[in-house]
């Protein structure tokens, strides 16, 4: 049996790497005391939805880290009393290494899962719903997974990149990196494993990927980040472990916009009004190429403010951050 | 535990929702998609308040308090959010108040006046969507005008509840929203409680406001004769502004007077003959023990559930017809051969609470000498509708009786309107059949409230009888899997496919809730209590009619009994 990996969680300062950066230490304790307190069966669930435009870490560490992903789970499946597990995965990544997996896995009491082609699927509520064999819709809460999750017993759930980071904490290797996909108008596109605490300046130093042209970037996720001007990239990546550069001169905006209304519209469970009604107005204005700023930001506000789950609150930050940062000072479109 | 809302501290129990604290201490909190009888989902973001020191609005309805927790119910930002919401809501909706079952009473236009909404901000997205009819292709019983539907799915939660599952969720293009299932398996049984169930008067019955005069209009001279449903002389004082519960039988008949009928006859007579009918089944059955237990047959929504889903259950289904048919069958021969109207020349509509007896009047089976017997079916909320159109106001009529010989019902034929009524009037009536002794407490307490699924044993003589009592199709549906397992759990059923019984109709004025479905029955047990004849057997109009025309078996079968069918989807 591991010793005290939760103390070693703790210690390391993991944080959850699904977007939301949970410490990794105190969700595992929440789910061990609830998983004694109710001696229930115990659910873990190894999250590889991954599903948002230009990001792709998840599918670079199942590719290439497998057998450690494997062993963060099983030293979850040891941590947890009558425990088993669940690997949640994107329906192409599931298509493409079902049987890889499977390999690696065999043994343990660990089932594969085919999330639904829907970005909402992979929130994490949805998750268990869709495991229930329901729509892919998000839960109210509380209660939290990690009191009653799955078939109402305590869940773990952790994005498959956390659980490859608790293989090397409960190791010792931990160095507090993180992976970085770093795509868009860059030469050197691609997965790198960096300090958690480096810029997104330094990211692009370091990979080679820091543009000539004049660029903006979207951080922390193809759709849901928010877009940073050159003079702000001294701060580190938020949400999604994601950075795409964007050449100023040849990105049409509106084109930009339009591919996350498509994604979020497409993407989102329906059940909300903000999220709902809210993404279909800032679509059909985006399709116009006609903003009006107030009725924009009206929407951004109850998306951000009165949405059922992350999802609209995060579909606000983009839309708001560029029209903020790049239409605005244009003066122009209004 | 103590939280504070807008500074005042209130006292709270654990687990009580933010709604439920502001609820209970007065304080008013906009909903839409909530729904007392529903599950909390918190779609509709109308209800949002704040919490100091959390960012963002929270939802009252699905908030649980917390020690210290301190609530701002108004304010700009969330009279703002609220007011775009609303917007946003609107924007789906196509409006046409002029002909909505809320009667421009709905909360959506509440709202709309209290937060200044723009209803018309967005143009309305569903504006070419379609109107979805259900039931028969000649002679559809209800429709769903999607173009209406504001996507709370209250109605796929209450059609699942109702162990039906016939609305349910599929994709439209980039929208995941509501439609009639097109499965083989699943089809709508007409119980309404989606109308009940929706905010936006998406759901209606067919013909709900086009239909309304069809009465007066088409009777072609015809002698115009009115029935009137137990249940509906305690609910639609309420689209007059009376307390829920009132009765107003009366007064309903002098308004249906006034808008032109020649007659008007109480069902609850009818409810008699099919107690008496009932209980002389129950009684065989008893002591045949062939297809037990026998289950009621006045719902016509649980008729065609147990047709169409059970049909194996069908044998258990009592032969006796359902108080409306039992009335109309006598007043095509009885009435009509005493007064020497030929039937061809009555006009006769029904006052049900209900959308299913709509459907029950084109059953084949329910035919007297090849003739359909109800010209019409109208609604609670139609009637209403008419009086409120002709400008007839209850509050101010001057009361009238019925009609002989459909007059004065026992208190048994009353109470048939609240679920466990039907049950109740049986028993009481049995119980002199069986034992030959009449009751000396004429009550059956334990079939009545508002319990999804009521059940006792009660003694006839040496004779145990165990009955169960269930509304809400849901419970019926339990109760039949039930049945699955163990067939011998009972002798004696009585379903009624909406919540509450015909008090919860899917006729009857909205809005509904179990408190207002309980104030409805308890004023028909009123009517009961102070009535002078308490059982079907003892009602004089009902001895007459078996002394003088129900004289012979074959008659009697004719007339006061039916038969049941294997339903498939068409």
């Amino acid at each position: 049996m591991e010793k005290d990996i939760i103390q070693k969680l703790k210690d390391s300062g993991l944080t959850g790497r699904g977007g939301a950066g949970f410490p990794a230490g105190v969700k595992w304790e929440a789910v061990k005391n609830a998983s004694q307190k109710f001696s229930v069966k115990t659910y873990i669930i190894c999250n590889a939805a991954e599903g948002e435009p230009d990001v792709f870490k998840d599918k670079f560490i199942l590719d290439n880290y497998l057998p450690e992903i494997i062993n963060g789970i099983k030293i979850a499946l040891n941590t947890f009393e009558n425990s088993v597990a669940y690997i949640y995965l994107n329906h192409n990544y599931y298509d493409e290494s079902k049987d890889k997996i499977e390999r690696t896995a065999s043994g343990l009491p660990i089932s594969l899962v085919k999330k639904p082609d829907k970005y909402i699927a992979g929130e994490e509520t949805s998750v268990i719903e869709v495991i229930e064999g329901k729509r892919p819709e998000p839960r109210l809460k509380p209660p939290y997974p990690t009191e009653a999750g799955l078939w109402g017993g305590p869940t773990l759930i952790n994005n498959v990149e956390t659980f490859y980071y608790v293989s090397k904490v409960s190791k010792g290797e931990y160095k507090n990196t993180r992976f970085f996909c770093v795509s868009g108008d860059v030469k050197n596109k691609g997965v790198f494993e960096l300090s958690e605490n480096f810029t997104v300046k330094e990211i692009l130093r370091q990979t080679q990927n820091f543009p000539e042209a004049d660029f903006f970037v979207q951080v922390g996720g193809g759709a849901c980040g928010q877009i940073l001007l050159t003079n702000e990239l001294n701060q580190p990546v938020c949400g999604a472990g994601s950075i795409v550069v964007y050449d100023k001169e040849k990105t049409d905006l509106f084109e930009l916009m339009k591919k996350w209304a498509d994604f979020f519209i497409k993407g989102n469970c329906d059940k909300c009004v903000p999220c709902r009604e809210g993404v279909y107005r800032i679509s059909e204005m985006v399709k116009t190429r006609k903003i009006d700023k107030k009725i924009l930001e009206d929407l951004c506000f109850v998306l951000e403010n009165t949405s059922f789950c992350p999802l609209g609150k995060s579909a606000a930050i983009s839309f708001k951050s560029l029209i903020n940062k790049l239409i605005i000072p244009t003066g122009k479109l209004f | 535990m103590k939280i504070y809302i807008n500074n005042k501290k209130i006292k709270v129990r654990e687990g009580q929702t933010i709604f439920e604290a502001c609820k209970e201490n007065g304080i008013e909190i906009p909903t839409l998609c909530f729904h007392p009888d529903l599950k909390v989902k918190a779609y509709c973001r109308i209800c949002v308040v704040q919490i100091e020191g959390r960012k963002g609005l929270y939802a009252a309805c699905s908030t649980k308090t917390e020690e210290g927790m301190k609530i701002t119910t108004e304010s700009e930002e969330i009279s703002r959010a609220r007011k775009i919401n609303l917007e946003l809501i609107f924007s789906q909706h196509q409006e046409e108040c002029y002909d909505c079952v809320w009667n421009s009473r709905c909360q959506l236009l509440e709202l709309a006046k209290k937060y200044e909404v723009e209803i018309n901000k967005f143009q309305d997205r569903k504006k070419r969507y379609p109107v979805y009819n259900f039931g028969p292709v000649q002679k559809p019983i209800l429709n769903f005008d999607s173009t209406k539907c504001i996507d709370c799915r209250n109605c796929v939660e209450i059609c699942e509840k109702q162990g039906v599952g016939f609305l349910e969720l599929q994709e439209r293009g980039n929208f995941t929203e509501v439609f009639p299932s097109e499965k083989k398996e699943k089809d709508c049984v007409y119980c309404g409680q989606c109308i009940t169930h929706c905010p936006a008067g998406s759901f209606e019955a067919e013909g709900e406001f086009e239909e309304i005069e069809k009465p007066f209009r088409e009777n072609n001279g015809k002698l115009i004769i009115f029935q009137i449903a137990p249940s509906i002389r305690t609910s639609i004082g309420e689209e007059f502004g009376m307390e829920h519960g009132t009765a107003i039988t009366d007064k309903l008949v002098a308004g249906i007077k006034k808008l032109g009928a020649d007659k008007v006859f109480d069902v609850s007579v009818g409810a008699d003959f099919t107690t008496i009918e009932e209980a002389k089944e129950l009684k065989e059955k008893l002591e045949t023990g062939q297809n037990m237990p026998m289950f009621t047959s006045c719902c016509p929504a649980w008729v065609k559930y147990v047709e169409f889903y059970y049909p194996e259950f069908m044998p258990n289904l009592t032969s006796a017809r359902s108080p409306q048919m039992m009335s109309a069958g006598l007043i095509k021969t009885y009435f009509s051969e005493k007064n020497n109207i030929s039937p061809e020349n009555i006009f006769l509509v029904s006052v049900m609470p209900c959308i299913s007896k709509k459907y029950e009047i084109q059953r084949p089976e329910l035919e007297i000498n090849g003739a359909k017997l109800i010209d019409y079916v109208m609604t609670t909320r139609e009637l209403a509708r008419l009086f409120i159109k002709r400008k007839i106001d209850l509050n101010k009529i001057k009361p009238q009786k019925a009609d002989s010989p459909f007059a004065s019902p026992s208190g048994a034929g009353v109470i048939y309107g609240a679920s466990g009524g039907v049950m109740e009037s049986v028993l009481r009536t049995a119980h002199k059949d069986i034992t030959g002794k009449e009751l000396k407490k004429i009550e059956f307490k334990e079939a009545r409230g508002k319990a999804g699924i009521k059940g006792a044993n009660i003694y006839m003589g040496n004779r145990e009888v165990r009955i169960a009592v269930a509304s809400g199709l849901g419970n019926g549906k339990k109760i039949l899997e039930s049945l699955k397992k163990s067939p011998n759990l009972y002798d004696c059923i009585e379903v009624m496919a909406c919540p509450g019984g015909c008090v919860g109709g899917g006729g009857q004025p909205l809005p509904t809730s179990a408190e207002i479905r309980k104030k409805r029955a308890e004023g028909l047990y009123k009517i009961d209590k102070k009535g002078k004849v308490r059982l079907a057997h003892k009602n004089p109009e009902v001895k007459e009619i078996y002394k003088n025309f129900l004289t012979n078996e074959r008659i009697i079968r004719e007339i006061c009994h039916t038969t049941y069918s294997k339903k498939e989807k068409k």
